[in-house]
């Protein structure tokens, strides 16, 4: 049994990088808001899946014009990434201006409902203009990168299997890894990254310090929606076919990384999503091999939630979070 | 020249009225007090000055201009620091990093790098623990360090609510002698306590508060030898 499960080792460590990856973003978002607000953005998941479909638009757009075809992939995978995370930046900011500023001192039920609300909206918004436009609300985008590559592992390490991936598994860790290590880099270098962690810390005397707190509080919803709907775009690329609920599932995984690495501790969040992308991947992979053939594949999200129980269980603050004291 | 004028503001919590018509002055170059029990209003007094606490009546004037309901980010451009009760200083973040959030709307390296220099000055305890996380200090250098921070605004006006909090008598000293170098620097102090004996012993002048409402001023000395403040606040 273990030399099976080492078999398939590098093609689960492949998936669940990819996935991770997504997972890890998309947990930026939850932590960031969750730490500035106290929110659980439920919305969230709902602008990763707006990017993938503006991102989709976008890539459609350009390759439908004459000149598209003859743009290089890169270039314009760049471009719908850019134009993306703009929107959807821009998106999250008007979500926080118009849905939960006005509700912000009121108690924290009241945001949250309100967050499942935008989370329907946006999924039904979504729904509608891409019926509207295309004919039917699942869309499935041009296929950039999907040349598919062999490892040929075995050959040199005979316990493994070959692992196959697409192009695109490179593109979607290395632009994840990318935003990443920029948004680790602005949070605790800049001055405006350290307001964004003073104005979570204490709101109150953030503003004595004549910070604008809506202000930082419009900028980490900018930049937590943009690295989502940029997210979002690479889903699109690496799995193809989108529809309007890829948030909601996607969106309650990464919150679950986002709690795994402890909620409102940005490096908690990103390997949080890692750590999230690997067990699913081994568990979808191993599954039906470890319990003798009684559970399948299809609980592989079964699996994700028990090891989230134990992580609650045993580390309540989460793998990376720090338990809270209360010093008087 | 008056650098603080409060008319008769009223400010609630909720349905309950913390301040119920509370008026003062506070001129330029003095030290002001204003002392009272737990729950008297003098933090919110503070707050309502500051914009932390929404005013519902009455008027506050900063050098003849009205700032009522001013946001609190806006006052402290104006001129106004304030540092809150209970020092809340930001714990994970570095004392230098702590400063630098103080000196958040100041453009330009070399003068927040002076302005950090001129805090050290007054608080050398802060220049060795430039790189250790704000919440891992004692409570005496934390204070120092909010007042630091409040200083790297160059204030007018630097409202302080209860320094002596929670410290150590040798540490009490030393905060309200940094207080009167800071007013002999031309700063004007609002100064909040508890410690009504030490906060007399140094104010210009004092304000009691009682349930929301001024109910006795006079000079720091008047009051320290008043017989009711003496029996109420320094027994």
């Amino acid at each position: 049994m273990f030399q099976e499960m080492l078999q398939t080792l590098p093609q689960v460590i492949i998936d669940g990088l990819t996935l991770g990856s997504v997972y890890a973003v998309v947990a930026l978002g939850y932590t960031m808001v969750y730490g500035i607000l106290q929110l659980i953005n439920f919305a969230h998941g709902e602008i990763f899946m707006t990017g993938a479909y503006i991102g989709t638009a976008v890539l459609l757009i350009i390759l439908g014009m004459g000149f598209g075809s003859s743009i290089p992939s890169l270039l314009l995978l760049i471009i719908a990434l850019v134009i993306t995370a703009l929107c959807t930046g821009l998106l999250g900011m008007g979500i926080e201006r118009v849905a939960y500023r006005p509700v912000r001192r009121a108690p924290r039920l009241v945001a949250l409902i309100t967050a499942v609300g935008v989370s329907f909206i946006l999924q039904d918004v979504v729904r509608i203009v891409a019926e509207i436009l295309t004919g039917n609300y699942i869309v499935t985008g041009p296929s950039l990168f999907s040349k598919q590559i062999t490892i040929p592992v075995s050959s040199f390490l005979s316990v493994f299997n070959d692992a196959s991936l697409k192009v695109s598994f490179f593109i979607v860790l290395i632009c994840a890894i990318g935003m990443m290590i920029s948004l680790d880099f602005f949070v605790n270098k800049t001055k405006w990254g350290t307001a964004i962690r003073a104005v979570s810390m204490d709101r109150e005397t953030a503003a004595l310090m004549s910070i604008n707190v809506n202000k930082v509080i419009a900028i980490t919803f900018f930049i937590g929606s943009s690295l989502g709907g940029a997210t979002g775009v690479l889903f699109a690329i690496q799995y193809g076919t989108i529809d309007p609920y890829i948030g909601f599932i996607l969106g309650i995984k990464a919150f679950i990384a986002a709690v795994m690495g402890g909620i409102g501790n940005i490096r908690g969040a990103m390997f949080g999503g890692f750590l999230l992308g690997l067990i699913e991947m081994f568990a979808s992979a191993n599954l039906s091999l470890l319990t003798g053939g009684i559970f399948g594949a299809e609980y592989k999200d079964v699996f994700a939630f028990a090891i989230l129980i134990l992580v609650l269980l045993f580390k309540p603050e989460g793998l990376l979070g720090k338990a809270a004291t209360e010093k008087v | 020249m008056t650098v603080l004028e409060v008319n008769n503001i009223e400010t609630y919590y909720g349905a309950i009225q913390a301040l119920k018509g509370v008026s003062f002055q506070v001129e330029r170059g003095e030290i002001v007090t204003l002392i009272g029990s737990n729950g008297a209003g003098k933090s919110t007094t503070l707050k309502s000055i500051s914009g932390l606490a929404k005013v519902k009546k009455g008027a506050i004037l900063y050098n003849g201009q009205d700032i009522t309901n001013k946001q609190a980010h806006e006052t402290t451009l104006m001129g106004i620091s304030h540092v809150p009760e209970g020092r809340r200083i930001f714990a994970n973040l570095t004392v230098k990093e702590n400063l630098l959030m103080g000196a958040f709307s100041v453009k330009g390296k070399a003068v927040i790098e002076e302005r950090m220099e001129n805090v050290f000055t007054y608080f050398p305890r802060l220049k060795e623990r430039m790189n250790q996380k704000g919440g891992t200090m004692s409570g005496g250098e934390q204070q120092m360090l909010a007042i630091g921070r409040a200083l790297m605004m160059q204030p007018n006006l630097l409202m302080l609510d209860e320094p002596s909090m929670g410290l150590a008598p040798i540490v009490v000293e030393q905060i309200f002698e940094i207080i009167l170098q800071l007013n002999e620097m031309g700063i004007t102090i609002l100064l909040v306590e508890q410690n009504a004996y030490q906060a007399l012993s140094i104010a210009h002048r004092g304000y009691v508060i009682q349930n929301g409402e001024i109910v006795l001023t006079g000079t720091g000395k008047e009051l320290a030898e008043n017989e009711e403040v003496k029996e109420a606040y320094l027994a």
